[in-house]
């Protein structure tokens, strides 16, 4: 049952970003006129494009695909901060169900900083990150041996301008799949 | 002369082994020293080419030192058999006077004899005979000024010495190795990925650093006559921050086997890891005292980043730092006696300097993105990283601050910079 809820979830989360194009969404439409004109309007079943869904949302191919929020892949932190913010869990939740998923994908995940100051001991704050984020994983029921979590310090920068917008860029943990790194 | 022959053969292999670097560090001086002592130096005798070369590098490196101050020989005709007229050059202001020339030798190479006097003792101090082939003008040279420097100063000179640096230009990273006066630059590396942290092995012939090249930090020793190289660490997690041993058979190194950076120590092939102190927090950037008795190291342990010590064998870490919130990168003086790091004061990054019998401390710099400090070994200079219009250089300063130079590439950021020991 909670399984079900929190795919329920998922799915809302996944429609919402779906319906962000010219289509109307599919629930509002069948919850809409019920009597009138539009009978393959009732006959879309929401049974079957929620197994569809199911199968694609947590598959290899979602990676890859932009409408899947797998396909997101950072996480952002506030300066001087090493805390994963709740605007990600809900994509920790999805990256962590994929993991869960499938067994056999492993997950490199990149922490950064920005540049100021010296380049270890940025290594070491982009380590930080990317410590919080392989913790968030584990708890969402990730498997240790799938996960490796690594700094890349100041050395990749996302901005490479000197000003804060792009300073927060940079302080971010970046999540790869086996294949990717 | 066998061992000159044996440091002619590593200059071969090194050229093979090594690419040679397009991109040349250029030298500017921006500060001298109070108290400079006059010295003149000849120009030698021989074919002119040659002495010409020869003659100019010793006196700018006497000169970038900041120590001396040169008196302008005229064309004065002198060779290291004349005997000079000690009043005349006295009276010119001159406290030491370097006369010589080279000559070619029967099978083609060269011979070049000097000979250092005190005018003031009326008597020659110091001699030489050198033996070099046509691409060692520049070695020869730095030997020379590292004889004067010493004679003059009391101490070692750095002249001969070389310094590693990271080199980043579009897309490409090179690690590159260069005489002191950044000249004959060779890459060691070249890399798409990032590399940092070179650390001259204590016998100057391998460098541990940190790269990229697998998308994460490994840590690699490199030894530059053959330019093979092997992991030292690659553990789960990041690897970095190699410092050497004294004895060169060990590495201090930082892991994250257990989540966050912590101190290890490995064996330079990279067996026996053991884990050095532990924090709660980040502990990162060892580096042994000359004595091998202590780690210095920065730890966020206390809220910020300070730097602390431990002694090697166990015990509880001390904090060294108090002064702001933000002081990173120890590096212990060659004497053990005085500790370089880089502190944040307004927001500024400067590169300071603590007598660690006193706690006193200066800021060296005026600079506001300093980075990785390196010891000159006789410790009377420290190489940086910093920042001049958005662009990497390095720059030297003296342990007093009064000496200053810069070196920088075109079109390129330079950073990471490592000083190497003497050369044996």
């Amino acid at each position: 049952m909670r399984k079900f809820l929190a795919l329920s979830t998922s799915l809302i989360i996944l429609t919402a970003l779906v319906g962000c194009g010219s289509q109307p969404a599919a629930p509002e439409q069948a919850g809409a006129g019920v009597e009138d004109r539009s009978p393959s309007a009732v006959s879309t079943s929401p049974v079957t494009p929620v197994t569809v869904g199911q199968a694609d949302l947590y598959g290899i191919a979602a990676l890859k695909d932009p409408k899947s929020p797998l396909s997101k892949r950072n996480i952002y932190f506030d300066y001087d901060s090493y805390v994963v913010k709740d605007e990600f869990k809900s994509l920790l939740d999805h990256h962590a169900k994929f993991l869960v998923k499938n067994g056999q994908m492993k997950m490199l995940i990149q922490g950064h900083a920005d540049e100021r100051g010296s380049r270890e001991y940025n290594l070491a704050l982009g380590q930080k990150r990317s410590e919080a984020v392989r913790k968030a994983l584990i708890l969402l029921g990730a498997k240790d041996a799938q996960l490796e979590s690594v700094s890349l310090g100041e050395e990749k920068p996302a901005c490479m301008e000197q000003s804060e917008s792009c300073w927060a860029q940079n302080r971010r943990g970046d999540m790869l799949y086996s294949g990717e790194f | 002369m066998k061992k000159l022959k044996s440091l002619f053969f590593v200059g071969i292999f090194l050229a093979t082994a090594v690419g040679v670097s397009q991109a040349q560090l250029s030298i500017e001086i921006t500060g001298a020293g109070a108290q400079r002592i006059p010295v003149a130096v000849a120009d030698f005798a021989g074919e002119r080419v040659i002495t010409q070369a020869l003659t100019s590098v010793v006196r700018s490196d006497l000169e970038r030192s900041g120590l001396f101050l040169m008196v302008d020989t005229a064309g004065a005709l002198l060779n290291e058999g004349t005997v000079p007229n000690y009043p005349e050059w006295k009276a010119k202001g001159a406290d030491a006077l370097a006369a010589g020339s080279v000559n070619v030798m029967p099978d083609g190479r060269y011979e070049t004899r000097f000979r250092l006097h005190d005018t003031q003792k009326q008597a020659a101090i110091a001699g030489q005979a050198l033996a070099h082939n046509a691409t060692q003008i520049r070695t020869t040279a730095h030997r020379i000024a590292d004889i004067i420097y010493e004679k003059l100063t009391g101490e070692r000179g750095i002249f001969s010495t070389r310094i590693a640096y990271v080199v980043k230009s579009a897309g490409r990273y090179e690690l590159q190795i260069a005489d002191a006066d950044g000249n004959g630059a060779q890459v060691a590396l070249a890399s798409k990925e990032p590399i940092i942290s070179p650390a001259w092995s204590p016998d100057g012939g391998r460098l541990a650093y940190v790269s990229f090249e697998a998308k994460k930090p490994v840590v690699y020793v490199h030894d530059l006559v053959t330019g093979r190289r092997h992991v030292a660490a690659n553990f789960k997690g990041s690897n970095s921050a190699p410092a050497w041993s004294p004895d060169g058979a060990r590495l201090a190194v930082v892991l994250t086997k257990n989540g966050n950076s912590q101190l290890y120590v490995v064996n330079v092939d990279g067996s026996g890891v053991t884990r050095l102190a532990g924090s709660s927090g980040i502990d990162t950037e060892p580096q042994f005292s000359p004595d091998g008795q202590f780690i210095y190291f920065t730890s966020d342990r206390g809220g910020s980043p300070q730097i602390y010590r431990q002694p090697v064998d166990g015990g509880p870490a001390q904090r060294i730092t108090f002064d702001g919130n933000y002081n990173v990168t120890p590096r212990l003086s060659p004497d053990g006696k005085s500790l370089a790091y880089v502190s944040r004061d307004s927001g500024r990054f400067r590169v300071t300097i603590m007598d660690l019998g006193t706690r006193q401390t200066q800021m060296l710099t005026d600079t506001a993105k300093d980075e990785s400090p390196s010891f000159s070994p006789n410790g009377r200079m420290i190489l940086f990283a910093t920042e001049v219009s958005g662009r990497g250089v390095l720059a030297a300063v003296s342990t007093d601050g009064r000496v200053k130079h810069r070196l920088s590439v075109q079109a390129a950021d330079v950073r990471e910079p490592a000083w190497g020991p003497f050369s044996k």
